[in-house]
């Protein structure tokens, strides 16, 4: 899978690269700001871009706008947002345009170098990866509080779900059997009124109307 | 500048002589030309009260002189104060410092031009006994100092401008301190930790034997984690760069977000507030949320930010034990501190058993 990188840091930068190459990903570009990012993309139609949110010029939110820029021209690239911080405003832009293929992370899971190749995998193929921490704020900014419609467990299955992990890595996280995650899940798509269809879209949808309140 | 006759005392006999003869004689001009001015204009004024007689060009002067000499009075009186004041830097290196112009202190000069007429009397005593020329001219510095200088209250306002200036200038330069740290840390400590992080997880991923090696580069990689962690709290918490960014209500989902108990958090600030103040109001409900964290034992919290105007209005209540007290090293105390230092206010409401309520209004123009 062919990626393009777009970090300001030196010593970043060859790190991610490394990492990445190591797993299998194709880095065919690794640029220092999002105008670069925008021009390499156009060059090398990439599977994937890899952007940090703090770029030059004005170091603020220039990975986010690229990110939203290259959804807008090329819906089929999957983006993966990593930042020093995670701030919910970045996020909800973000998903505005949907969820699908979109990653926002917080930097330090690349030192967990097996689960951030897995993350990567899962946006590539169309799946969903939030950190924790966006998930958290997030809840904070929900009009109504979840914890009053979903229980503690379901909510924690629910946290993971939003990291996009497979209901074997959510029984794995949360030490109990598949099938009491599978019940967790069929709970919480009963209770945030989700039709039955295909159930990797259904994963996607109980996220994104968790998320959005 | 000291009084007291010693070595370095401005005061010599020579000096004083000098500087009372030219008291004198400026005295004297000053209190001659000002009555003048002042006859005229009782003159004048008389005239007009008996009903002028004579053709419109005098009725016209006179009309004219009961307007302008006043005027002429307190521009002469302020000139000849100038002058004053010249002559005691010359004398004694005496800086006596000037007043806005105000009726008061045209009052307090005309009233020194009336005392300095008396300095003919010394000068001429001095010239036939010098020594005394040191005292009187000591007296002549007091009596300036007192009526030539701006008076007590105009000091006062002119000491508040200058602190509430000074004040200005330290949140600012305080405020973008933290930026800076903020930046250096991001660009420099982080990326370091993270690169070293980042190259521990691979090579951790790398050792699959069990190993002491394996062990060593799994310890520094959680180790390394666990710094980046705390950095990383430690840097939001300093000045986020959201809050620059999208404003204080994106950067408080992040301290909410990091409490371990559910906070309601509802902001409406529209439009922005100055960025001091957006920074101390997120400094605030930060240490109060850390406060509710550590000591109330409470289920749940609100935070409430809103924008009335000029005042920028936060409340944070949780529903735990209460009993808060502002203690001398607290983190209540510091809240206190920080709002006081725009001119805020901050209440703190807590009976026993709770629930707790801090209110703060923070200046926003």
């Amino acid at each position: 899978m062919r990626v393009i990188l777009a970090d300001d840091s030196v010593l970043i930068r060859p790190g991610i690269t490394k990492v990445l190459t190591d797993g299998g990903f194709d880095v065919v570009a690794a640029v220092g700001d999002a105008e670069q990012l925008l021009r390499a993309v156009e060059e090398h139609k990439p599977d994937c871009v890899v952007v940090d949110v703090r770029m030059p010029p004005t170091h603020t939110d220039e990975g986010i706008r690229a990110a939203l820029a290259i959804r807008h021209m090329h819906p089929g690239i999957a983006i993966m947002v990593l930042s020093q911080y995670v701030e919910e405003r970045y996020a909800t832009d973000l998903l505005s345009m949907g969820a699908e293929s979109v990653g926002y992370l917080l930097k330090d899971r690349i030192a967990h170098v097996g689960e951030f190749l897995e993350a990567m995998r899962r946006i590539v193929a169309g799946g969903t990866a939030l950190d924790p921490e966006v998930v958290s704020q997030l809840m904070v900014r929900r009009r109504e509080n979840p914890r009053e419609r979903l229980t503690p467990r379901e909510l924690e299955v629910l946290r993971l779900m939003a990291e996009a992990r497979s209901n074997n890595g959510i029984a794995e996280a949360l030490k109990v059997s598949g099938s009491a995650v599978e019940k967790y899940i069929s709970n919480i798509f009963v209770k945030l009124e989700l039709p039955a269809s295909d159930t990797e879209h259904r994963r996607v949808q109980a996220v994104l109307r968790y998320l959005e309140g | 500048m000291t009084n007291h006759p010693g070595p370095e005392s401005p005061f010599t006999t020579g000096r004083s002589v000098r500087h009372l003869v030219a008291g004198a004689a400026l005295g004297a001009l000053a209190g001659s030309l000002l009555t003048v001015m002042a006859v005229l204009w009782f003159a004048a004024i008389l005239s007009l009260l008996e009903g002028a007689t004579g053709d419109a060009l005098l009725v016209g002067t006179y009309v004219t002189a009961a307007f302008a000499l006043p005027a002429a009075i307190l521009w002469l009186a302020r000139e000849f104060a100038r002058v004053h004041r010249d002559r005691f830097r010359w004398s004694f290196s005496i800086d006596i410092p000037a007043p806005e112009l105000t009726w008061t202190s045209a009052g307090r000069y005309l009233t020194y031009h009336l005392i300095a007429l008396t300095l003919g009397v010394p000068a001429i005593v001095l010239v036939l006994v010098p020594p005394a020329a040191r005292r009187y001219a000591r007296a002549d510095t007091v009596v300036a100092q007192a009526l030539l200088a701006p008076g007590s209250y105009e000091r006062m306002v002119r000491r508040v401008e200058s602190l509430a200036h000074s004040r200005a200038e330290v949140i600012a330069a305080t405020d973008a301190e933290r930026r800076r740290i903020e930046r250096d840390l991001h660009d420099g400590i982080q990326q370091r930790l993270m690169a070293l992080a980042m190259n521990l997880g691979i090579a951790r991923e790398a050792l699959t034997e069990p190993s002491p090696a394996r062990d060593a580069i799994v310890a520094a990689h959680e180790e390394a984690l666990a710094s980046l962690t705390e950095l990383r709290q430690f840097v939001r918490g300093l000045h986020p760069a959201v809050l620059d960014d999208r404003g204080l209500d994106a950067a408080l989902s992040g301290i909410a977000a990091r409490v371990p108990i559910p906070v309601q958090v509802s902001v409406a600030v529209e439009p922005r507030c100055p960025a001091y103040v957006e920074a101390i109001a997120y400094f605030i409900v930060s240490e109060a949320l850390t406060n509710v964290v550590k000591h109330s034992s409470a289920e749940r919290a609100e935070v409430r930010v809103s924008r009335d105007r000029d005042r920028l209005r936060i409340t944070v209540i949780d529903d735990g034990c209460g009993g808060a007290v502002m203690t001398p090293d607290g983190g209540l105390t510091g809240l206190a501190r920080r709002t006081a230092s725009v001119d805020g206010t901050m209440s703190l409401h807590s009976p026993a058993g709770g629930p707790t309520t801090i209110d703060v209004e923070l200046p926003c123009a």
